[in-house]
């Protein structure tokens, strides 16, 4: 069992669990995601390291509650236990000095950057973050990111804090001021990834996407978070979940990740969970 | 005395009844119709049986304990070999091991060994096992990653030696391909569970949620054990490598048959793992895991369930019992058939197989004859779900995060007939070592390594 040690709200739906897992603390890195099962009926959800803390034994998971098992494990709190908290699985991020790097983070994607923001910092790059919402309260780690970056940004869909608009216009006016940036790194909803990859494209600039497709073990076993890249099947857990932006089939990504939709509305209308 | 020809039958729930439910298809023989099954065994002294067994069972001598009735006699006599016996006892390819080799098969069928292996593993487990004697501890270590059918025998024969073994599994449940691939209804996760209390009992400590090559690393493992042994299996999907392949309702055997068992995805919404399969699915391959496949499927609702498989029936790998059970439940097999594609619709849903029809031409180099595509034949067949059946690679997370040991072209570690890999201290053995095969082939690999461990330590 894996015992809840610490709970934060950061917006409505979206929550910050700090668990005991000594063994996926001590090796986790930016990038790498861990699965948990919430108890013997649960089913397997892979969920990306936030933040890990080797000494404390703690690793950080943060969530949008969106179906029925995230909206459960909001429910848990201090002092509850996870069934299972299995990793630090997939392939670290290559982190080293590229040089001038943008971190794009939408949504709960966020999270996600947040370990590799820190590390690019940590390894000497020029970075410059770019966090984006739908609206002001759904943003977070906004003074987290803003602390381990040299320049940044904020967009929000309806204007209620930073620029209003896409992370991708913000994006769109960092390569017109002709800064030259050397490697973007953008995680967040798919359609975010994807148009920034579109755009960073034209321009030929590196891009790192981190994809989050349904999976099941996380050990490469089942496939079921297969992804094209490049015309090639590629597997999210091992051989991801990082992959070339401007080589990803985002579009069947968005499909393949709608699967269980009609079974998962199902779960939560029999939960009776709102 | 004329010996009876036939073996005895085992009752079994209807085809009809069956594809209902995820119940266990034999019920298992009772007591007399075991003694009388152990009586029709001639007791031949070459004890030829015992040739075709990969862990060395005394098949004649636990056959005699059942005809005369002294069931825990039998069951000492198969635990002295076999830690496993009710796990084998049902999935064993009897009839290309033990069996064939029977000398009743002269004058009909063979004396059926695997039932009464079975018979005596389920009469133990119902009248409550004996504790094991726990051996003299030895104050050797050893690590065994994976807890398959490898890995199990592996583990519980070190600790039968005294060794201290930690079992290391990346799942949440033991028993690797016994718990996720192998269908409920051929193989109860009860008896799985219970077939691992008493590997748990002769010592060994499982630890679950541990990834070796992530979690922990063979190097590491190295530096706290004597001898590490890794039966990771053969866990990584082949695909056809066709047009459309990660369309919304293509599985890997694997995902769908995970689902389905280690997550009870036939019980959702209770357990919170779905699957979905529709009206119509096709399951490509034609081993065991294809049976499971299609067999699973009528089970959660299917109308129609086939098996397209590009040869015919004789050069099928499934064992004939699991052809027979399929054929029985009204699984329709559409052989020479050849897949191409498969197609969506503007969802990116799954519709429809595009398949060849094939004529067997020249032998290849596994003696079967090569399938070859009958020019102009193409067909197009509605489906919903296809499932990919058509092998496993081994596992590759621990090849690749350990440079040292010496990997073969598929894949997997090299080892030899004892499980010693190129680095020593490190055995392997089952699926990770030969590629996908059998569940008692793993556990003779097993069995083989517990024994060179054993030796490698006593000189270390």
């Amino acid at each position: 069992m894996y015992p809840i040690v610490e709970k934060k709200v950061l917006s409505e739906n979206v929550k910050l669990l700090k668990i005991k897992a000594p063994l996926v603390a001590k090796k986790a890195q930016a990038g790498q995601f861990i699965i948990l099962r919430i108890d013997e009926k649960g089913e397997r959800i892979p969920l990306t390291v936030a933040d890990a803390d080797p000494k404390k034994g703690t690793v950080t998971i943060i969530f949008l509650e969106v179906g029925k098992t995230t909206r459960q494990l909001g429910t848990l709190d201090v002092g509850d236990s996870l069934e299972n908290f299995v990793g630090p699985l997939g392939v670290p991020s290559e982190v080293k000095k590229y040089g001038t790097v943008v971190c794009v983070g939408g949504g709960v994607g966020i999270a996600c950057l947040y370990p590799l923001v820190k590390a690019l910092k940590k390894a000497g790059n020029h970075v410059i973050s770019i966090l984006g919402a739908k609206t002001k309260d759904l943003l977070i780690l906004e003074k987290e990111i803003q602390a381990c970056s040299d320049e940044f940004y904020i967009s929000t869909d309806d204007g209620s804090k930073g620029q209003k608009g896409f992370v991708s216009d913000v994006l769109q006016q960092i390569i017109d001021k002709k800064i030259k940036v050397d490697m973007v790194m953008a995680i967040g909803p798919i359609i975010m990834m994807k148009v920034v990859s579109n755009l960073t494209k034209k321009y030929n600039i590196k891009t790192l996407v981190s994809l989050n497709p349904i999976m099941v073990d996380g050990t490469g076993m089942c496939g079921g978070c297969r992804v094209s890249v490049d015309g090639k099947t590629k597997f999210a857990c091992v051989d991801g979940p990082e992959f070339d932006g401007h080589k990803v089939d985002y579009d069947n990504l968005m499909l393949r990740n709608r699967r269980f939709i009609h079974e998962e509305e199902n779960a939560c209308r029999l939960a009776d969970v709102k | 005395m004329s010996v009876r020809k036939t073996k005895h039958e085992m009752p079994e729930q209807t085809p009809q009844e069956r594809i209902k439910n995820f119940k266990e298809v034999p019920y298992g023989y009772s007591k007399e119709i075991a003694i009388k099954e152990a009586k029709r065994c001639l007791q031949c002294k070459n004890k030829p049986c015992m040739n075709g067994c990969p862990v060395d069972i005394d098949i004649p001598g636990f056959i005699n304990c059942i005809a005369q009735g002294d069931f825990e006699k039998a069951s000492e006599v198969i635990k002295a070999k076999n830690n496993l016996p009710a796990i084998s006892g049902r999935v064993c390819p009897y009839e290309e091991q033990c069996e064939r080799e029977c000398t009743l098969k002269k004058i009909g069928e063979p004396v059926g060994i695997g039932r009464l292996e079975r018979f005596i593993a389920d009469y133990e487990r119902e009248k409550g096992k004996k504790p094991p004697k726990k051996a003299r501890p030895t104050g050797k270590k050893v690590a065994v990653v994976g807890s398959g059918p490898a890995g199990l025998t592996c583990a519980g024969d070190l600790a039968k030696l005294g060794h201290a073994v930690t079992l290391f599994e990346a799942l949440h449940d033991p028993g690797g391909v016994l718990m996720y691939g192998i269908p409920e209804f051929r193989l109860p996760k009860a008896i799985v569970k219970s077939e691992v209390e008493y590997i748990k009992e002769l010592g060994v400590d499982i630890h679950y949620d541990v990834v070796v090559g992530k979690t922990i690393t063979v190097d590491e493992l190295r530096d706290d054990y004597d001898a590490v042994f890794i039966g990771t299996g053969a866990g990584l999907p082949n695909w056809l490598n066709i047009p459309g392949e990660n369309l919304d309702g293509v599985y890997s055997a694997n995902e769908f048959l995970t689902r389905v068992n280690m997550m009870k995805a036939y019980k959702f919404p209770e357990y919170n793992t779905p699957v979905k399969i529709g009206k119509i699915v096709a399951t490509f391959g034609a081993g065991n895991v294809a049976m499971d496949c299609a067999r699973t499927a009528l089970r959660l609702g299917a109308e129609q369930s086939y098996i397209l498989y590009r040869r015919t029936e004789a050069e099928m790998p499934a064992r004939a019992e699991e052809i027979e059970h399929a054929k029985q439940e009204g699984v329709i097999f559409k052989l020479l058939t050849s897949p191409i594609r498969f197609t969506g619709d503007e969802k990116g849903i799954l519709k429809e197989v595009e398949f060849i029809k094939m004529q067997l031409g020249e032998s290849d180099d596994s003696g079967r004859r090569r399938p070859v595509p009958i020019p102009g034949s193409e067909e197009t067949m509605k489906i919903d779900t296809a499932l990919v059946a058509i092998g496993q690679s081994p596992n590759p997370l621990i090849p690749q995060t350990m440079k040292e040991l010496n990997i073969g072209k598929h894949g997997n570690i090299i080892a030899d007939e004892d499980g010693q890999t190129s680095v020593p201290g490190i055995f392997a053995g089952g699926d990770i070592a030969t590629g996908a095969a059998t569940v008692i082939l793993a556990m003779g690999a097993g069995k083989r390594a517990a024994r060179s461990i054993d030796a490698y330590l006593k000189n270390t």
